[in-house]
């Protein structure tokens, strides 16, 4: 129920965007009842809500959804479910005493500062968008320069515009879908900067948000100053060199009122952190067995605080794992701990989960280092797995069957991403 | 007609002002930003020096360590956050130590306590964060640091308390000298006034200039400073100098107040007076050098970085006093130490403008305290608590970075936030890692609500510096 917070749960989901939905979701599909949400923001829902542009739930829904769309249908479902939600409640801390019950510290208005008790956690934080200060660009501190996020916040929610004449830095999806949003409502949008030799978004926002509206996007280069006082009048952009250091030679000045930053996101972890949960340092991310359960037991963690999605679907569907092996948790249910690592090998930049167990099937989420194409993703000795292309901007998938795995006697299974070799073929 | 009219709001300006305030005098601080503090006074160290690095022989020098004494008492009655954390000037081979030990000399002499030099072990006891290369380090354990813009928050509302007017947004243009008083017009308003205290910071020669006074020009000399991310707190418990050099006291590792570190400042000098941009240059020298005194700081623990402008003046020293235009008063060439020597300087000030003929009569109703604002952050659990059975906003985060809370954010404008600046270096908000990514549509929301602007009218620090624009305008 909207609103309603008892004492006692069985799981309590930290966030309430499309993760901690899945996540809520999942535990009662397996039998918990007592599963409550927890969303700083007035409403769940998360960052779809500001995500007004469609593209949602193709592969969940088999339907293409706006974000609000997507996030309203799993809100009915939830309510349906009698999960109990209270928005506009922050959680400011978990505390955990030597019986491994779990007090969950929350902050809100309507309630002032109270504590929730619950066998298991799900951790669905979800992440935040990289500043100027993460990239230390040289010039002037004027307003105007502001993450494609929050620009998208001001534009869809608040219908107000960034500015009229508009640069972007990285580009990120937000970034590229602030591009085309910003042009329908008029702005000029002078061009996209990659520091990158390869675009940082999915391609079909490179697409559908830059191609379609002829606006430039620069790879290899990057905004190497800002100027003006009080608002930001221009930028100077340069070409990189092999090292990523702006060649000066070649620069350029870009006028513009705006400037977004769309250079990616970082799970917002620092609630994990202070809980002494291992991280992941390359995804910033919890490390995360195959119940997707943190290194402190029964504390789960799913969507983008775990490691950044590029579709809400993957999010949704790593999100009903995670709410079903809390829910267990929370009934008591303890499986055997996972004994096989997971380590990157040749041009993995990370995989999840980290460990794996032999009993089930698996999901493994990994992104690459580079391009490649076409190659194939070798798993220790155990399988092949030929792809046409992967590309560090795009979340790889595969399965891992467990007779595999039985077949399977060592402790780390490292996972390559190879070029084909001389014959290979992608079928 | 004023008995004094202080030009400049930065922490000078207002540490005059507050000063004064204690009189039965009518008093305006006249500021050209939206804000006081807004210039060189927000963008600096932080650091409330020990007094040794300057030489006795300079008024500089005189000042430093009786405005660092000062200290205890003006915190006492302003709130505002200081702690004596202590400083270490640091040697990185022997043949550095004869410096340390002139350094202790030159404090001595002027009365700077407690000073000890540490050898090795003793240094690496304490910071053992620090370059294991480093021979031995001299203690100053009276510095100190604050949050500038808190102190020059809290002297000029203070002053307003006390019946000073504040007149923000007021750029004064030209100064015309009558008979016994002067009229200094600024585009909304003319104020006229007995004694004017120039206290313009970087522009001081040219407010100079505005009556006929030539005999002094001030040039800005830049520093860049980068605040890192608060996962390194902890990393060093005292101020770390190298040993200085003939221009600067050089770069340094700056716990601040609330803990973050801080690395800088540069010393280039600038031609222009409002140019305060950092470079690549900087922050190659910045962490090309703090990595040799301390090697777990790189540049990627970066989370914002900003410049700030010193008032260099021509003799190369603070320039305080009377002038031939009577009645017109130089607080100008105010460099570093400048913060330190602030309740110094206002003191100094105070009595150069008695032996001007000012009278001072003190008055009986001078309030000296101003309550530090509510920091929920930083209280336990149980009286944070507390805080929330007298006001649920208390229960509300605005900023998710460092906790702040709404009833913060009220307080901030109570206490006269009118920017999205003014919020952060009253309550925070906006300071931690996300920068404002989180919270300042939800301050902009507040500051529209409370001082009844449309929410495009909000701005980042006054001026020209808008955050949107209505989607209907024009475009
Ligand atoms: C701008 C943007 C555009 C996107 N476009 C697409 C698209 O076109 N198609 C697509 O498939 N995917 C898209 N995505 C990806 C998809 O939206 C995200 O992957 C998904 O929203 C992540 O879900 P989440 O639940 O992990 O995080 P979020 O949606 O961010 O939800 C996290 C929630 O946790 C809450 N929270 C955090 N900390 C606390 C705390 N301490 N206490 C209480 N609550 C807390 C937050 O307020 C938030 O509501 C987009 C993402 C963004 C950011
Ligand atoms: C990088 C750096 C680090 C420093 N570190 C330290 C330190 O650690 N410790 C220390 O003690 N000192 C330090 N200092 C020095 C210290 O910051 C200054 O001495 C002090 O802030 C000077 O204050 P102020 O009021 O004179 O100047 P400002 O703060 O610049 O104030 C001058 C004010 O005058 C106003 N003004 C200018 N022209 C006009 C006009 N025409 N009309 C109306 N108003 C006008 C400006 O807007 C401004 O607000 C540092 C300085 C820098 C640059």
């Amino acid at each position: 129920m909207l609103g309603r917070v008892e004492k006692k749960y069985g799981v309590v989901v930290i966030g309430g965007g499309p993760a901690g939905m899945g996540a809520a979701l999942g535990a009662r599909d397996y039998g918990e009842d007592r599963v409550l949400i927890l969303d700083r923001e007035p409403e769940a829902g998360g960052i779809l809500l500001q995500c007004i542009h469609s593209g949602f739930g193709m592969h969940y829904f088999r339907e293409e959804l706006t974000g609000p769309e997507y996030a309203e249908r799993f809100l009915q479902n939830i309510i349906d479910h009698d999960v109990d939600i209270l928005s506009g409640s922050y959680v400011s801390g978990v505390v955990i005493d030597s019986g491994g019950s779990k007090k969950v510290r929350v902050m809100s208005e309507s309630h002032g500062l109270i504590t929730v008790e619950t066998n298991a956690v799900v951790l669905a934080m979800g992440c935040r968008e990289r500043t100027r200060g993460a990239v230390r660009i040289p010039g002037t501190r004027p307003s105007g320069i502001i993450t494609a996020g929050l620009a998208q916040k001001f534009v869809n929610l608040k219908g107000y515009l960034p500015g009229k004449r508009i640069s972007i830095l990285g580009s990120g999806d937000i970034g590229l879908i602030m591009a085309r949003r910003l042009t329908l409502e008029g702005c000029h949008v002078e061009g996209v900067f990659e520091l990158m030799p390869y675009s940082n978004g999915l391609t079909r926002n490179v697409v559908q948000c830059l191609e379609d509206f002829d606006i430039p996007l620069h790879l290899s280069t990057t905004v190497a100053y800002i100027h003006g006082r009080d608002r930001i009048e221009k930028i100077t952009v340069a070409p990189v060199n092999a090292d990523l250091k702006p060649d000066m030679s070649r620069a350029w000045d870009v006028p513009c009122d705006t400037l977004l930053i769309s250079i990616g996101l970082i799970p917002e972890n620092e609630l994990t952190q202070n809980l002494g949960i291992g991280l992941d340092v390359v995804t910033g991310g919890p490390l995360v067995s195959s119940t997707l359960e943190t290194s402190m037991p029964g504390m789960f963690a799913c969507g983008n605080v775990l490691h950044v999605h590029d579709l809400v679907d993957y999010v949704t569907r790593e999100a009903l794992l995670a709410g079903r092996f809390a829910g267990e948790w929370a009934k008591g249910v303890r499986r055997p701990k996972d004994n096989i690592r997971l380590v990157p090998g040749d041009n993995v930049r990370y995989c999840v989960p980290h460990t794996l167990s032999p009993e089930r099937e698996h999901t493994i989420h990994l992104r690459c280092k580079a391009a490649m194409k076409p190659c194939k993703i070798r798993v220790g000795n155990l399988m092949e797995k030929k792809l046409r292309f992967v590309f560090p901007a795009e979340m790889i998938m595969f399965k891992i069957k467990p007779d595999l795995l039985d077949k399977f006697h060592g402790d780390t299974l490292r996972i390559d991403i190879l070029p084909l070799e001389k014959g290979e073929k992608v079928d | 007609m004023y008995d004094v009219a202080v030009i400049g709001g930065g922490v000078i300006g207002c540490a005059i002002a507050r000063e004064l305030s204690r009189y039965r005098l009518s008093i305006v601080i006249v500021e050209k930003f939206e804000e006081v503090g807004f210039g060189t006074t927000k963008t600096n160290s932080g650091i409330i020096h020990a007094g040794h690095h300057s030489p006795p022989d300079t008024l500089k020098g005189k000042l430093v360590v009786r405005g660092n004494k000062l200290y205890d008492r003006l915190c006492k009655d302003l709130n505002f956050g200081f702690s004596r954390i202590g400083e270490l000037v640091v040697a990185r081979s022997e043949s550095e130590i004869p410096e340390l030990e002139r350094l202790k000399k030159q404090g001595e002499a002027k009365g700077v306590p407690g000073l000890e030099v540490w050898d090795r072990e003793r240094l690496r006891n304490a910071e053992p964060n620090l370059s294991n290369t480093l021979v031995a380090a001299l203690h100053a354990p009276s510095a100190g640091v604050i949050n500038p813009y808190e102190l020059a928050n809290a002297l000029s509302e203070n002053a307003v308390d006390n019946g000073v007017d504040l007149k923000v947004n007021c750029a004064v243009e030209k100064i015309v000298v009558k008979k016994g008083f002067f009229t200094v017009h600024t585009p909304p308003e003319t104020i006229k006034a007995r004694f004017v205290i120039n206290c313009a910071g970087v522009y001081a020669d040219k407010i100079a200039g505005m009556v006929g006074l030539r005999d002094f020009t001030i040039h800005p000399r830049k520093g860049e400073e980068y605040m890192l991310d608060k996962r390194l707190k902890g990393l060093v418990q005292r101020l770390i100098f190298p040993i200085p050099s003939k221009n600067t006291k050089g770069i340094l590792i700056i716990p601040t107040f609330d803990g973050t570190i801080m690395v800088g400042p540069t010393a280039q000098d600038n031609a222009d007076r409002d140019d305060a941009s950092t470079t690549y240059e900087g922050s190659e020298q910045v962490f090309g050098f703090v990595s040799k005194i301390c090697p777990s700081i790189t540049e990627r623990d970066t989370i914002t970085e900003f410049a700030g402008l010193r008032a260099v003046s021509s003799t190369n020293d603070f320039i305080i006093g009377p002038t031939r235009i009577k009645g017109f008063i130089n607080a100008a060439g105010i460099q570093s130490p400048g913060l330190t020597s602030a309740p110094a300087i206002a003191l100094y000030v105070r009595d150069i403008l008695k032996s001007e003929g000012l009278v001072l009569k003190k008055k009986g109703n001078f309030k000296p305290h101003l309550p530090g604002p509510p920091r929920f952050a930083s209280l336990n659990y149980e009286q944070q608590k507390r805080l929330v059975e007298k006001d649920r906003l208390f229960a509300k985060v605005v900023c998710r970075c460092e906790l702040v809370t709404e009833a913060e954010i009220h307080s901030a404008v109570d206490h006269g936030a009118r920017t999205l600046d003014g919020i952060k270096f009253r309550s925070r908000a906006g300071m931690g890692r996300c920068q404002g990514g989180f919270c300042s549509s939800r301050c902009m929301d507040i500051l529209s609500k409370r001082l009844d602007k449309p929410f495009e009218e909000i701005t980042k620090r006054g001026g020209d510096s808008w955050v949107v624009r209505k989607m209907t305008d024009d475009v």
